[in-house]
């Protein structure tokens, strides 16, 4: 049980690292609580892999410290850290059996056989893997094997925290789900901090009780799933959460109103307030499900054309012509939606205003 | 689909038919038709059935050229094998190391077989050769060295010979065999605490496996058919203690022209051979496998 803590992380893969562009990871500034359970999500290439091998000790930052508890651990190896990693592929003693697979890493901590003999038991019935202890770990399904690499971290008494590297990439789908689950209950049971890196949004946004977004080497925001669908402070979250993302539009700020290539858009006062003293590139941002369609004229509606229709079962997606751009709006099923020339209204309630990427609040 | 109404498609076959005929079926049953015959002269030819057969299976020169084989070969496997592991082991894994050791190690194995011999013969020169000066100056055998002065030191010489020519194809089979290894079982092995030596026997061997095989079965045939080295070093001697199965052969073929026994004589080699490939094949597939009881 610990809680993480990353002081001023920066890494690079270059021996002398000269500019900005070098590092994989920017600047890292974070704390863990003990007992979480976290998801790291971004895009490939973001740095996620690299934060998760430097937690574990596979990797010496740059720059920067780790703390476990108030404890600097920057210089220990892994196997000295009470960490335990869940790789994308699942990783096993191929000659062993399940049993000696659990018992690896007590085993070569020198734990006596009574004490392997029951954590392995134990940890065996928590993952549901008891009638395969004697079987050989190479001839079992994908799902089974990656409980093994769960359970060979579950088995260590000390274990304070368990890292997650997109761990159900190659389970079936209709595994996915259970694998999940069961990682959730175990979470529950155990109260350890879990930290689960994963580009899926989905599986980051049912897993986790808060979400760790990436982009380009740095944490864009933390938050609930809620938090990050519905104030997304970055454009990168507006893009990246929600299916399909935010909605964004170049403008410029006159008074409480956007100009966004000729269209008038209105804004809330206080961010219109705040927007105008900012230097810098300026964009509205709206979610496709909060912008309206209205077949006619309506007050601060702006015009648009719609080009086409996407249905996707329980709702519709229409996209819509704006000052050069393509918009999205999530429309329900069943609702009418217009031909040729709409009115798209952006309630400003749910219309949000970036400034160089970052959210104007 | 509509089923062809003629078989015309099988004479695509016969191409590759006709190689194999003649490259591998009609020699064979040639040997065959001469095993089973005894042969005076050209058109001069009485079948005798499988008397050829009975003769070199009791045949003591065989016996012993045979027991000789397996010892050679045998050692072969137990040197080269583990040498060719830890040299695998030892080597870089990146930057220009990696390809300076990979040329440095095949530079044997370009070299033909009997300039090999003849490198070595002279390396071990007693009047000249380095490794023959130098251990004589030294003063410490009995009898000097002289790859023909004692059994011992002809098999020596031969030994170190096949060793330095083929010790560098294992090694480099176990390198492509470790390459391959995917980052997280070296990472998941650091975080399980586990010792150097466990992540060899649980992680790199199991992993070198599929290689390893094909480095013994390559190995195996090889130095049982050795025939350039100990031809070149004292062809056979001294006495017949370096007589390997196939310089027997062809004393027995070309020099006393016995094809009938000689054919014979091939024919349970071809066999030996294909049964022991056979064996560890085997083996090294199953080894590790299937569940514990």
């Amino acid at each position: 049980m610990a809680r993480i803590e990353l002081n001023e992380i920066a890494h690079s893969y270059r021996p002398k690292p000269a500019s900005e562009s070098d590092f994989a990871l920017k600047r890292i500034h974070h704390m863990w609580e003990d007992g979480g359970a976290y998801a790291l999500l971004g895009p490939s290439g973001c740095g996620k892999t690299t934060l998760l091998n430097i937690i574990s000790g596979l990797l010496t930052p740059t720059r920067g410290k780790i703390l476990y508890d108030g404890e600097d651990v920057t210089d220990l190896p892994p196997e000295k850290r009470n960490i335990a990693q869940v790789f994308q592929f699942p990783v096993l003693y191929d000659t062993m059996t399940v049993f000696d697979n659990l018992a690896f890493p007590l085993r070569n901590r020198g734990h006596d056989s009574a004490d392997v003999d029951r954590r392995v038991h134990e940890v065996a019935e928590i993952l549901e893997l008891t009638p395969y202890l004697k079987k050989r770990a190479a001839g079992l399904a994908a799902d089974a094997k990656q409980k093994i690499s769960l359970g060979r971290g579950l088995v260590r008494s000390d274990v304070a925290a368990i890292l997650f590297d997109e761990p159900l990439t190659v389970i079936d789908p209709h595994l996915k789900w259970n694998l999940r689950r069961k990682l959730k209950d175990i979470h529950e049971q155990l109260k350890l901090t879990f930290v689960y890196v994963t580009h899926d949004q989905v599986e980051a946004l049912t897993f986790a009780d808060k979400v760790v977004v990436m982009y380009e080497g740095e944490i864009v925001q933390i938050g609930s799933p809620q938090d990050l669908f519905e104030n997304p402070e970055h454009t990168f979250v507006g893009y990246f959460i929600g299916s399909p993302g935010m909605n964004f539009l170049d403008c410029t700020l006159e008074g409480d109103v956007a100009r966004c290539n000729g269209a008038r858009i209105r804004i809330d006062d206080a961010v219109a307030a705040k927007g105008r003293g900012i230097q810098g590139k300026l964009e509205l941002g709206i979610r496709p499900m909060h912008l309206k369609l209205s077949s006619e004229a309506v007050e601060g509606g702006v015009p648009a054309d719609v080009r086409g229709i996407e249905d996707q079962g329980s709702c519709r997606i229409v996209k819509v012509a704006l000052a050069g751009k393509t918009l999205r709006a999530r429309l329900p099923e069943g609702a009418s939606i217009p031909e040729g020339q709409a009115w798209l209204v952006f309630p400003p309630a749910w219309t949000r205003l970036f400034a160089d990427g970052r959210l104007v609040k | 689909m509509e089923k062809w109404e003629d078989n015309k498609a099988w004479f695509l076959v016969l191409p590759a038919f006709v190689i194999v005929a003649f490259s591998g079926i009609i020699p064979l049953m040639t040997v065959v038709n001469y095993s089973l015959q005894d042969i005076f002269g050209p058109g001069q030819a009485v079948f005798v059935g499988t008397e050829w057969f009975k003769e070199m299976l009791s045949n003591h020169r065989l016996h012993d050229a045979l027991w000789r084989q397996f010892i050679f070969s045998g050692l072969v496997l137990l040197i080269e094998i583990p040498l060719g592991i830890i040299i695998a082991l030892a080597m870089p894994k990146r930057g220009w190391g990696v390809s300076a050791s990979l040329v440095i190690l095949a530079l044997p194995l370009v070299i033909p077989w009997n300039v090999i011999g003849t490198i070595w013969i002279i390396f071990t020169r007693p009047d000249i050769g380095l490794f023959g000066v130098g251990i004589n100056s030294l003063d410490l055998l009995e009898v000097p060295f002289d790859h023909t002065a004692k059994p011992i030191y002809a098999w020596i010489t031969l030994l170190a010979m096949e060793v330095w020519h083929w010790t560098p194809l294992v090694a480099l089979l176990a390198y492509a065999g470790l390459r391959a290894i995917p980052e997280a079982y070296y990472q998941a092995a650091k975080i399980d605490g586990a010792s150097p030596w466990a992540t060899f026997v649980y992680i790199q061997l199991p992993k070198m496996r599929g290689v390893l095989t094909i480095a013994v079965l390559l190995r195996w045939m090889d130095s049982f058919l050795i025939y350039a080295e100990p031809f070149a070093l004292t062809g056979g001697g001294p006495g017949n203690t370096t007589t390997f199965l196939s310089i027997y052969l062809v004393k027995l073929a070309t020099m006393q022209f016995d094809l009938g026994p000689a054919a014979a004589f091939s024919i349970i080699y071809f066999l030996i051979v294909l049964l022991f490939s056979f064996a560890f094949y085997q083996a090294l597939l199953n080894v590790g496998r299937g569940d514990k009881a």
